[in-house]
């Protein structure tokens, strides 16, 4: 796991700031950008994918019971999943200020 | 029974090779051309990259999005870069050094890498005929820094530095048809291809790997900040310039045209341009002499596909 960069000293990088973990990104949550949540009715999602496909985080995720949800660590709140979701069954709603 | 395994998405790989936590704005179609393009290219895959968004959302330091190897190098060469490192993993294939397989290397660019900056050594990459992918990205300006105009901004399309106003119409150039460039080139494999239609570009981009020789694979990625649109609106407007014919999906496999997707009939040119704001300042007039471009343009490339 790939410190965070505040706390790297120079000496630790590898020459060329190589970096040698791939898809360390992951550890970045995105999620934290979200003004409105995905909420997926789950009895009108027929699992097409469609969401899935169209994602540009790859924050949709599959639950338990086989229907499509978003990932809320990286889910930044796009609504594009809503907008092409061919059964309408994805609404938004505003994050709430906590 | 697993309803998900009947419907096409099914067929689409499901590992991510360019991962979550990427900085892409909200909505980024630009974001999505690369996961898709990255689906269908896999692990055996050595990209460079040249700057622009994706590669600042992909790579801030410790952290990298790629599940390959990637290199990021200047704005101007990453398709040389590619060049040599296919070359040289051929050369150290050949003295037994590394394992025969087959690797696809992949040069990436934004448009303005493409279009203006690198044009040099792109062309000296298809004409030394190395085994490899171009990838363009095109979301019609520098983007990264602010939404300045490159030479593949569209005809009266406003950015920051072709400014909309009292005397100007915003971008007054028309925008440089890279595909058609690259298939001056007599390269193998030439297509364009859009996220909105993301089983045409990942077949694109797997027949492109499997060719032998260059490829270059033009893409349009729409991005929503720079063409000021709704962020939940990237795969519908990617999906409108399609079936308005402003960019249409073909691709020529050794010099033969052929159209991926035809749309039964055109839309008219103004359903994709209004609603964006960047060509919100456009009148009728202007509207009118994009439609008499896109239309000439259009019957030209089916006169291509036809043979004619
Ligand atoms: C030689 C050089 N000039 C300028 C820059 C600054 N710069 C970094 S990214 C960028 C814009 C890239 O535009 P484009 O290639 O279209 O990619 P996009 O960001 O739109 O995806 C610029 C001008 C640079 N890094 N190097
Ligand atoms: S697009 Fe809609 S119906 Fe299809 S899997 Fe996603 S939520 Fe379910
Ligand atoms: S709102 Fe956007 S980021 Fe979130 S799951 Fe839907 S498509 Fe992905
Ligand atoms: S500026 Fe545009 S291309 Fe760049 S990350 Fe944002 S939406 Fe994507
Ligand atoms: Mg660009």
């Amino acid at each position: 796991m790939a410190k965070p960069m505040e706390q790297i000293k120079w000496q630790e990088l590898e020459p060329g700031a190589v970096v040698t973990e791939v898809g360390s990104a992951r550890e970045y949550h995105t999620g934290t950008w979200r003004s409105a949540r995905p909420v997926v009715d789950s009895k009108g999602c027929i699992r097409c994918g469609v969401c899935w496909l169209f994602c540009p985080d790859a924050a949709i995720i599959r639950a338990e019971d086989g229907h499509f949800e978003a990932d809320l660590t990286y889910c930044k709140g796009c609504g594009i999943c809503a907008r092409e979701c061919p059964t309408g069954c994805i609404t938004m709603m505003a994050e709430e200020e906590e | 029974m697993d309803r998900f395994s009947v419907f096409a998405p099914r067929l689409v790989e499901k590992a991510e090779n360019f991962t979550s936590g990427h900085r892409a704005c909200q909505g980024c179609a630009e974001a999505l051309a690369v996961r898709l393009v990255m689906k269908a290219l896999g692990r055996d895959t050595i990209v460079a990259m040249a700057t622009g968004c994706m590669e600042i959302v992909s790579s801030p330091l410790p952290t990298t999005a790629w599940m390959v190897p990637w290199i990021h190098v200047a704005f101007e060469n990453a398709s040389a870069v590619v060049s040599g490192c296919e070359a040289g993993m051929k050369a150290l294939m050949r003295k037994g050094k590394v394992p025969e397989k087959k690797i696809t290397f992949v040069a990436m660019g934004g448009d303005g890498a493409t279009a203006d900056i690198g044009m040099g050594q792109i062309s000296g990459v298809m004409e030394r005929g190395h085994d490899m992918i171009y990838i363009c990205y095109d979301n019609e300006a520098y983007m990264n820094t602010g939404i300045q105009r490159s030479s593949s901004t569209p005809y009266g399309a406003s950015t920051t530095t072709s400014p909309a106003g009292k005397y100007s119409i915003g971008q007054h150039t028309q925008k440089k048809n890279l595909p058609q460039i690259a298939v001056a080139h007599n390269i193998p494999y030439v297509a364009t291809a859009c996220p909105s239609f993301p089983f045409d570009l990942m077949q694109k981009v797997k027949k492109a790997s499997s060719i032998q020789g260059p490829a270059y694979i033009h893409i349009l990625s729409v991005c929503p900040t720079g063409w000021r649109i709704p962020i939940d609106e990237s795969i519908r407007y990617g999906r409108l310039a399609v079936d308005t014919g402003v960019f249409p999906l073909y691709e020529v496999v050794d010099g033969s045209y052929k159209m991926t997707y035809k749309p039964y009939r055109l839309r008219p040119v103004n359903d994709y341009l209004k609603g964006q704001g960047r060509f919100r300042h456009l009148t009728d007039k202007e509207t009118g002499v994009i439609q008499d471009r896109v239309t000439k343009e259009y019957e030209g490339l089916l006169k291509r596909c036809e043979g004619r």
